[in-house]
């Protein structure tokens, strides 16, 4: 079962649920899929045994075949590749490797290399009461414009008989798209505020689009107005919790605890949002 | 013409709150709201829109059922595992897979696939209380905002320009990826807005990183500074240490969401010491601004 927690505005806690769920939640994983800003670590302090370097391929003309004719150039979508008289110019970092240029080339002069856009860090994390969790995320190079490649590798890591959860970046855009597709569930956490609402209606839309079921979770719950619960009840989606804010609870998260680990009554919260979450995927 | 962005690395932490005080504070500028993924500067400044447009992001595969023989070069070749194959309906191109290279389009025997422009979004011009504001709506799970991002810089410039005006203030996405690095390159100023988590000090290194990384001098604020003093004393040494000017430290005020529901910026509406604050703050950025 694969799980997505994601949020339209970044900011309302995802990863706050995100964490304390997968040390709840028995035979869970966790998989970092905010690999620009990936915090989950900072929470779950986890024991990293295995370093894997993500790698992208790009182009490497060999000057002694090529003619210069600028087909590569004229194919490339990016603009990644400029003939300029007698030379061929590769701005790596406008490359998406898709290997269009080396197709195209009548000469056969383009061969591929690879760069480096990032990497995966997997190991395990102390779960409550003794137990074990999967821990894996991916981190996106400082420069590198490009994060689905590398967010695809740490979703291979999926055990599918495992409550995997997918802590998802922030937005909707490619990456956020990314995450999401061929998950079993979305939950979104949001903030009952004009922003978190503004955030959230987007974020929906996209699970809409691809057709993944979706439930709501609304943090800080005392701190704006009525509108999100008005919106899920418009919409018809399901508000499977809502936590107060809670000024404890936000130093806990400053100093980056998880805030199971102490409140016996925050673990039954989250292991009830467990069921919840198996029962609407199982609906 | 000056230019200021303002950014977060972690999200939530009041980059948007801070925009909108500024937008206020400042005279004679023009806004542009470069978080077009989820852009929320409009809910403060309910703008009023004079002109708009079609976003047109780049190209994208058109597949032609009629033409395709199903030869399955385009699935074989595509690196995007972007190409579905059912009995019933055949190749289909999965659009929110798909990365638009064309290779697709190149390979195919039958030329049945085109690359076609694709509308990715709008983008407006607007009248505000606070001055004329560039912003844009992303299509839902569309790629390229990071052009989209650059489209709303050059316009803000544009109607900088034309205006008259010495400042142009974007609200920059969260993050660190292509978006960030198109709502910063160039600009004379980053301002960026932390908070005294350790996620967000991590995020407020690695977006600090990503300044250095292009050479754009910038400026710390800590939001919420009081949640946890002792984070909030090592964003101070970073900041000392990196020579980084820290430039406000705004305390931990739920009044902040009343002016937010009341859909007011922190200026406007009174919210005691943080106003004073951002006042001072803004003081602060126009020196180093030269404005
Ligand atoms: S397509 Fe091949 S031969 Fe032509 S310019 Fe590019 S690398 Fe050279
Ligand atoms: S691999 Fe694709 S994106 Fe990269 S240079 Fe070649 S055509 Fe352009
Ligand atoms: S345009 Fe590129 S990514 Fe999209 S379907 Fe064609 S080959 Fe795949
Ligand atoms: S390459 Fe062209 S003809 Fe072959 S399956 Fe793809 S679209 Fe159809």
């Amino acid at each position: 079962m694969i799980i997505a927690i994601a949020s339209g505005k970044g900011g309302t806690g995802k990863t706050t649920i995100a964490t304390n769920l997968a040390l709840v939640a028995p035979a869970s994983q966790y998989l970092d899929c905010d690999v620009e800003e990936p915090n989950g670590h900072l929470f779950l302090k986890p024991k990293i045994s295995e370093k894997r370097d993500v790698t992208m391929p790009i182009p490497k003309i060999d000057e002694e075949l090529c003619t210069y004719c600028g087909q590569c150039a004229a194919a490339c979508e990016f603009n990644a590749l400029a003939v300029i008289g007698e030379k061929v110019m590769v701005f790596s970092e406008l490359c998406h490797g898709c290997g269009a240029c080396t197709f195209i080339c009548p000469e056969e002069a383009i061969s591929e290399t690879t760069k480096s856009i990032g990497c995966l860090e997997i190991g395990m994390a102390n779960a409550v009461e003794g137990a074990e969790l999967f821990f894996a995320h991916g981190i996106s190079n400082i420069g590198n414009p490009l994060s689905p490649p590398i967010i695809k590798k740490v979703k291979k890591l999926v055990n599918n008989d495992c409550f995997a959860i997918l802590d998802a970046p922030p937005g909707t855009s490619c990456p956020m798209v990314q995450t999401l597709m061929g998950c079993d569930y979305c939950l979104f956490v949001t903030e009952p505020t004009p922003f978190g609402l503004n955030d959230l209606e987007l974020a929906v839309g996209v699970a809409r689009q691809l057709g993944i079921p979706c439930g709501i979770l609304i943090n800080r719950s005392d701190s704006g107005d009525n509108q999100v619960q008005e919106y899920c009840q418009r919409e018809r989606i399901p508000i499977l919790m809502e936590i107060p804010f809670d000024r404890d609870l936000a130093f806990a998260y400053s100093k980056g605890e998880a805030a199971v680990i102490k409140s016996q009554s925050l673990r039954e919260g989250f292991l009830k949002l467990h069921h919840k979450i198996v029962a609407e995927v199982e609906k | 013409m000056k230019e200021l962005t303002i950014i977060s690395g972690k999200g939530g932490t009041g980059k948007t709150t801070v925009t909108a005080a500024f937008a206020i504070l400042a005279k004679n500028t023009i806004l542009a709201d470069c978080d077009v993924d989820a852009a929320d500067l409009h809910l403060i400044l309910t703008p009023e829109e004079i002109s708009s447009a079609d976003f047109i992001g780049g190209r994208g595969p058109q597949l032609d059922s009629e033409k395709c023989t199903s030869c399955g070069e385009c699935q074989r070749l595509c690196r995007f595992d972007a190409i579905e194959f059912s009995e019933e309906s055949g190749y289909v191109i999965n659009e929110f897979a798909c990365d638009c290279c064309g290779l697709c389009a190149l390979a195919c025997p039958e030329e049945a696939i085109t690359m076609e422009d694709t509308i990715n979004g709008r983008w407006f011009i607007s009248d505000t209380r606070a001055g004329k504001m560039v912003h844009a709506r992303l299509g839902i799970g569309e790629d390229n905002s990071g052009k989209l991002v650059t489209l709303v810089r050059q316009q803000g410039k544009l109607m900088a320009k034309k205006e008259g005006c010495e400042l142009l203030i974007n609200d920059g996405p969260p993050g660190i990826g292509c978006p960030v690095t198109a709502a910063i390159t160039g600009v004379d100023l980053v301002l960026i807005v932390t908070e005294p988590t350790l996620s967000g000090m991590h995020d407020m290194e690695r977006v600090h990183g990503l300044c250095r990384h292009f050479d754009i001098p910038a400026l710390v604020c800590v939001n919420r500074f009081d949640l946890n003093l002792v984070n909030s004393e090592k964003i101070r040494g970073y900041c000392t240490e990196h020579k980084l000017p820290l430039v406000g430290e705004i305390p931990l005020d739920p009044v902040v969401n009343k002016a937010q529901v009341a859909r007011m910026s922190v200026i406007e509406y009174e919210c005691g010491l943080v106003t004073q604050v951002v006042r001072e703050m803004w003081k602060k950025v126009e020196k180093e601004l030269n404005i």
